[in-house]
């Protein structure tokens, strides 16, 4: 393993563990609101300063990157299964149904993916508990997140299905669902391994836009989206510059997946 | 070529009227579709609200709905919007100008400077002038459009850039590495162990290669910058086309929200097409 990929380890490490960390870090958690400080700038009660409600940024940081972090790989693990369900199932059974699986990846791949995402939140209850508005956002970029994938699934499914191996099986009387689990499935695995590393990053940014556009995570419940929000009261940069730490630690955490991602890339192509 | 021109219309005709209908289904399944807050006017009396209430009615059965639509829609007639009060055909008139001079100079801005970097770093092959190329497009890649959009109206700068900036990487990525593969190849090895210089290398060799790889990033290219339009135009107060979009879902007006989804599927499907086009008749050119 080179030193920049363990160095790039290391941070996501850093990141997650304080994000989990955060009941400890900042005890007074997302929601406390210090009035009398409210909009302070950073001391050594408040390390970020307070919102324009008085509550701990830091904190709200904290538990902000605990819900983008953790969430954007369920929401990736749920993508990727449904473009293997539907991708591989589609591929592996060929004729109609792979026709029919590309036509409906065709049709959700010619809407630009923001303009789909944004569409689709709005169309969903809105007026909703911030925890359902979690799951709501999350689930939603899981449903949607499937088809680039699934169309690449459809076509190696496709190819194995005629592959010597699994002709093989199939004249050793092998059938159906059993066939497809024990032989198709497994031989996808890179290719759902890299899908599901690739829809974090662009889950953790389409949240964020979601959040910045109000169409994300509802107060009081931080996210990285909700966070960034802060930044369309700003005035200039350089008066609150403690403003754009969660924007500073969602590009290091998004620039960190990427490294990791073209580092395994380019293993694979070695 | 012209069976292949013709497959391609046919396709986003179908593309088109499905992502139409997808829409219109979406919209209509949304909850909270059938309501109106004119109905909680408690100056309005029964016959009133039954007769607001009837003026949705025709929207229930979406099938039917739809139909009506394409065949309305058929005859120059895109319905009102509901929540502006307005005929669509004007607004869509009225605001596509602008997301059109957006998008357009966005795309045109993202490619030169991604060309001029892509380029630049083939030609010099130095490492350190590589790494910070992409160290730079990487950085963008990583920041959400909204924020970008965000950042436009801080520093004040036209929200083209700030599509500009979205669409950059992307393009820059793709060049790049179009590029660094050309360079592998046996043809241009040689041509370098003849002592060709690198820039004659570069623009008679390398990019004639990735020309037509390059075609099918501008087709992309074109639906992450009307993507990219909506937070930007939202954001920024810009009168567009992506703005549109945006008051449309969030007040879940059917007819408006069905018109734009065709607009932006035909606008994507029309560049993706163009360019597979062009690339196939660049690639049959070469062959």
């Amino acid at each position: 393993m080179s030193v920049g990929r363990i160095a790039t380890w290391a941070v996501l490490l850093v990141v997650v563990a304080a994000s989990l960390g955060a009941n400890y870090l900042a005890p007074g958690g997302y929601v406390k609101q210090y009035r009398e400080e409210a909009d302070a700038r950073p001391s050594r009660q408040h390390w970020l300063g307070t919102d324009e409600i008085g509550r701990d940024r830091f904190a709200r940081v904290l538990y902000g990157t605990r819900i983008s972090l953790l969430l954007a790989p369920a929401a990736a693990l749920l993508s990727t299964l449904m473009a293997a369900l539907i991708g591989g199932l589609a591929g592996y059974l060929g004729g109609m149904w792979a026709r029919a699986a590309m036509a409906v990846t065709d049709l959700f791949l010619s809407l630009p993916w923001l303009f789909l995402l944004i569409t689709v939140r709005a169309l969903l209850p809105l007026n909703v508990s911030p925890a359902v508005s979690v799951m709501v956002t999350f689930s939603m970029l899981g449903l949607l997140g499937w088809t680039s994938a699934a169309r690449v699934l459809c076509t190696t499914a496709g190819a194995l299905r005629n592959s010597d191996f699994v002709r093989q099986a199939r004249a050793s009387g092998m059938r159906g669902t059993r066939l497809f689990w024990v032989h198709v499935i497994p031989n996808l695995t890179p290719v759902l391994y890299a899908q599901f590393w690739i829809s974090i990053p662009a889950f953790i940014l389409s949240e964020a836009n979601l959040g910045i556009l109000g169409l994300g995570v509802t107060e009081p419940m931080p996210s990285w989206g909700t966070l960034l929000r802060e930044l369309e009261g700003l005035v200039s940069v350089g008066e609150e510059p403690w403003k754009f730490v969660p924007l500073i630690l969602l590009v290091v955490v998004v620039t960190s997946f990427q490294i990791l991602l073209s580092n395994q890339n380019n293993e694979v192509v070695a | 070529m012209g069976w292949r021109v013709a497959r391609h219309g046919l396709t986003i005709v179908a593309v088109v009227l499905l992502g139409g209908l997808l829409s219109a289904t979406m919209v209509r399944l949304a909850p909270g579709f059938d309501s109106d807050e004119e109905q909680l006017d408690p100056r309005l009396n029964a016959e009133s609200v039954r007769a607001l209430r009837q003026a949705r009615a025709d929207q229930h059965n979406i099938f039917r709905y739809y139909f009506h639509s394409i065949e309305r829609a058929v005859h120059g007639d895109l319905g009102v919007s509901i929540s502006l009060s307005q005929p669509v055909t004007r607004l869509l008139r009225q605001r596509l100008p602008l997301t059109l001079r957006l998008v357009g100079i966005g795309l045109l801005l993202s490619w030169s400077l991604a060309l001029a970097l892509a380029l630049s770093a083939s030609w010099l092959r130095l490492s350190a002038y590589d790494a910070f190329t992409t160290a730079i497009s990487g950085t963008f890649l990583c920041i959400p459009a909204a924020v970008l959009a965000l950042l436009s109206v801080l520093w004040s700068v036209p929200g083209s850039l700030a599509i500009a900036m979205i669409v950059f990487p992307h393009v820059y990525r793709y060049a790049r590495n179009f590029l660094a593969k050309s360079f592998a190849l046996p043809h241009m090895v040689t041509a370098r162990a003849k002592g060709i210089s690198e820039l004659r290398i570069l623009f008679w060799h390398a990019v004639p290669v990735v020309a037509p790889q390059l075609l099918a990033v501008a087709g992309v290219s074109v639906s992450i910058a009307i993507g990219a339009a909506i937070p930007v135009e939202t954001l920024c107060g810009l009168a567009g086309i992506g703005q549109l979009a945006w008051q449309a879902a969030i007040s879940r007006d059917l007819p408006l929200l069905t018109n734009i989804t065709i607009l932006v599927t035909l606008a994507t499907l029309l560049a993706n097409s163009s360019a597979d086009l062009l690339g196939h008749a660049l690639r049959g050119h070469e062959a």
